[in-house]
């Protein structure tokens, strides 16, 4: 029982994928993961192989097929609404639907499972909430609306109404699809640093697999007949990242540590 | 410390300020001359000039003042919960097709009457009857285009179901009208024109009491619909139960709209056009401050619709209808051009 309770997330035996009028599609079965606290995750894996289902079924949007999941020890089928929210925060690809929400507004929205009934922010939210914006450091941007900002802003701004949830995991969904090189770096560097230094766990899909392979703790690849969750050294010594991509455009180059074009190219 | 959250308690006041001064010449204006010092007369202690003065001011102009009160709030509150809702900012009571429903519901009720006999007849004439036939009319087709809308998330085509829906009800209706005898559809044409006179202080309290039942329902869907202002993936995210949340705005735009189209007919654009107004003077998606703001505007809007209505100087009296599109309609084809992006 003292290991698992390092456990923030931990699944067993769990199958993935859909049922739909009879028939179930299975993307991924088996799977057992452990995860700690203060680490960053990237999800990795081929457009379309079920990055997605996988984080929608830890977020409990979708049901799992069979086995279980774990949130900091409590299974998540028992978890209601609120008491989720309070363990789990997410930043989504989707744009945001148009409204007249203030960057504040926004980011204290983050703090409604644990404002009242309608809404009242009490001193400890407003301190929340001025945490988050000073970690994301976007504090110059309170007064704007947040269809002011750039997609890079936003991007940090979403991270802050998250961080204001004030949740041990964080699980965020290609949260760089929209930016260029800088503020993808800029991006990950401020996700580094919240596991780092502020012992978030928090899981990233992402296409951006150099990044990853430079920054993340541990990485989880997908691929179409195998889920491997290890640390990036791990994965790169047992070979594994050559079977990410199968195909003959892109190889893994070990030296370099790096996707990189493949020679016949 | 940051600011959170501006305060908005000047704007309100002043909003409050003009609702009285609007309420007040609402009241004073009307086809009989009557001295503002004799209008205030007849509410402080009832000893004015004429008799006839205190009927019409007591039995006449302040039913009706009461009446758009509660009307322009009721209509404009549906319009802000079905555009936060659908996350639509051309959505509302009239567009969705929700006031033909209510339509639909008196439609039966009224043309129908002669089928269902005796006891339902006399039913069908009470103030109830209009009412709960209204609302169940309204949330049928509300329900309707919420189903529809899970399926199809265009902005654009949910606002064409909502179109088809009310031709649905017009068609149903013109059946019914056909099969229907001369006074019949002289009291159902008469209702749909939209009037906001002639309602009876027993019919105003059914009016009161539905009216409060669902701003009841609204003051506690605040908080939800503020988490649904980032998606509905956002809110469930946040602990927000979003089918409790969507059942209990379905239920308080259906009884609100159900009920006032019951008592003044379908009314148009008020819905739709007052919380554009309202989000654009206060500036805010937050519905804690909109609520209250929209109620207020819609109250103001919809008695300064009906002074005009009443043509001063003048003894005749326009449909209501005619005023609100005419004020409505240009609002919105100028908020439409003016920021091209209309926020919700």
């Amino acid at each position: 029982m003292d290991l698992n309770n390092q456990h923030i997330i931990k699944t067993s035996k769990l199958s993935i994928g859909y049922t739909s009028k009879k028939k179930v599609n299975t993307i991924a079965k088996n799977l057992n993961i452990e995860l700690g606290k203060g680490k960053l995750i990237c999800l990795l894996g081929k457009n379309g192989i079920g990055k997605s289902t996988l984080l929608r079924t830890l977020t409990k949007v979708q049901p799992a097929l069979s086995g279980e999941i774990f949130i900091n020890n409590t299974n998540l089928k028992s978890l209601n609404n609120v008491e989720l929210a309070k363990s789990l925060s997410l930043v989504l690809t989707e744009h945001l639907p148009e409204s007249n929400l203030s960057v504040y507004e926004l980011v204290a929205l983050g703090r409604q499972p644990y404002t009242n009934w309608v809404g009242n922010l009490s001193e400890t939210d407003l301190k929340f909430i001025d945490t988050a914006f000073e970690q994301t450091n976007t504090k110059h941007l309170i007064n704007a609306k947040y269809y002011e900002l750039s997609d890079g802003q936003l991007q940090k701004v979403l991270i802050a109404r998250a961080l204001a949830q004030n949740t041990g995991i964080i699980i965020l969904d290609e949260p760089t699809a929209h930016l260029d090189i800088h503020h993808t770096i800029e991006t990950f560097a401020l996700l580094k640093k919240l596991a780092k230094d502020f012992h978030k766990t928090i899981i990233v899909s992402t296409h951006e697999v150099n990044l990853a392979l430079q920054l993340a703790d541990i990485l989880w690849l997908m691929t179409p007949s195998n889920f491997m969750a290890d640390t990036t050294e791990n994965l790169i010594e047992n070979d594994s990242l050559y079977h990410l991509f199968e195909s003959d455009l892109i190889s893994f180059n070990k030296t370099l540590k790096q996707f990189t074009l493949s020679n016949s190219y | 410390m940051v600011s959170p959250t501006k305060s908005y308690r000047n704007t309100f006041l002043i909003l409050l300020g003009v609702l009285l001064l609007i309420f007040i010449i609402n009241i004073s204006l009307g086809s009989v001359y009557i001295p503002l010092k004799q209008l205030f007369l007849a509410f402080i202690d009832g000893d004015v000039k004429k008799e006839s003065w205190k009927s019409i001011l007591l039995n006449y102009r302040l039913p009706k003042a009461i009446t758009a009160i509660i009307v322009g709030s009721g209509l404009s509150i549906s319009g802000l919960l079905m555009q936060t809702l659908f996350r639509n900012p051309l959505a509302g009571p009239y567009v969705l097709g929700i006031s033909s429903g209510a339509s639909l519901g008196v439609a039966i009720l009224i043309l129908g009457a002669s089928f269902f006999g005796g006891t339902m007849a006399g039913f069908a004439f009470s103030s109830w009857g209009h009412a709960i036939a209204a609302s169940i009319g309204a949330f049928l087709v509300l329900s309707a285009v919420m189903l529809a809308a899970i399926k199809v998330r265009n902005t654009m085509s949910i606002l064409i179901i909502g179109l088809m829906f009310g031709s649905l009800t017009a068609s149903v209706i013109s059946v019914l009208a056909y099969f229907s005898s001369a006074n019949q559809l002289q009291q159902y044409l008469f209702w749909s024109f939209g009037s906001l006179g002639n309602l009876s202080w027993n019919e105003i309290l059914v009016l009161l009491i539905i009216f409060v039942i669902g701003m009841t329902f609204v003051i506690f869907i605040i908080k939800p619909l503020n988490s649904l202002l980032l998606g509905e993936n956002y809110a469930k995210s946040m602990g927000v139960n979003v089918k409790r949340t969507r059942n209990l705005t379905l239920i308080s735009t259906s009884l609100l709209t159900g009920v006032i189209t019951a008592f003044s007919g379908p009314i148009a654009f008020i819905g739709l056009a007052v919380p554009h107004l309202t989000k654009l003077l206060f500036s805010t998606s937050n519905h804690k401050i909109l609520v209250p703001a929209v109620a207020i505007s819609g109250a103001i809007i919809m008695l300064i619709c009906d002074s005009i209505a009443q043509l001063p100087t003048s003894e005749y009296t326009l449909p209501i209808n005619a005023i609100t599109s005419l004020f409505g309609a240009p609002i919105i084809i100028w908020l439409l051009v003016r920021k091209r992006k209309i926020t919700y």
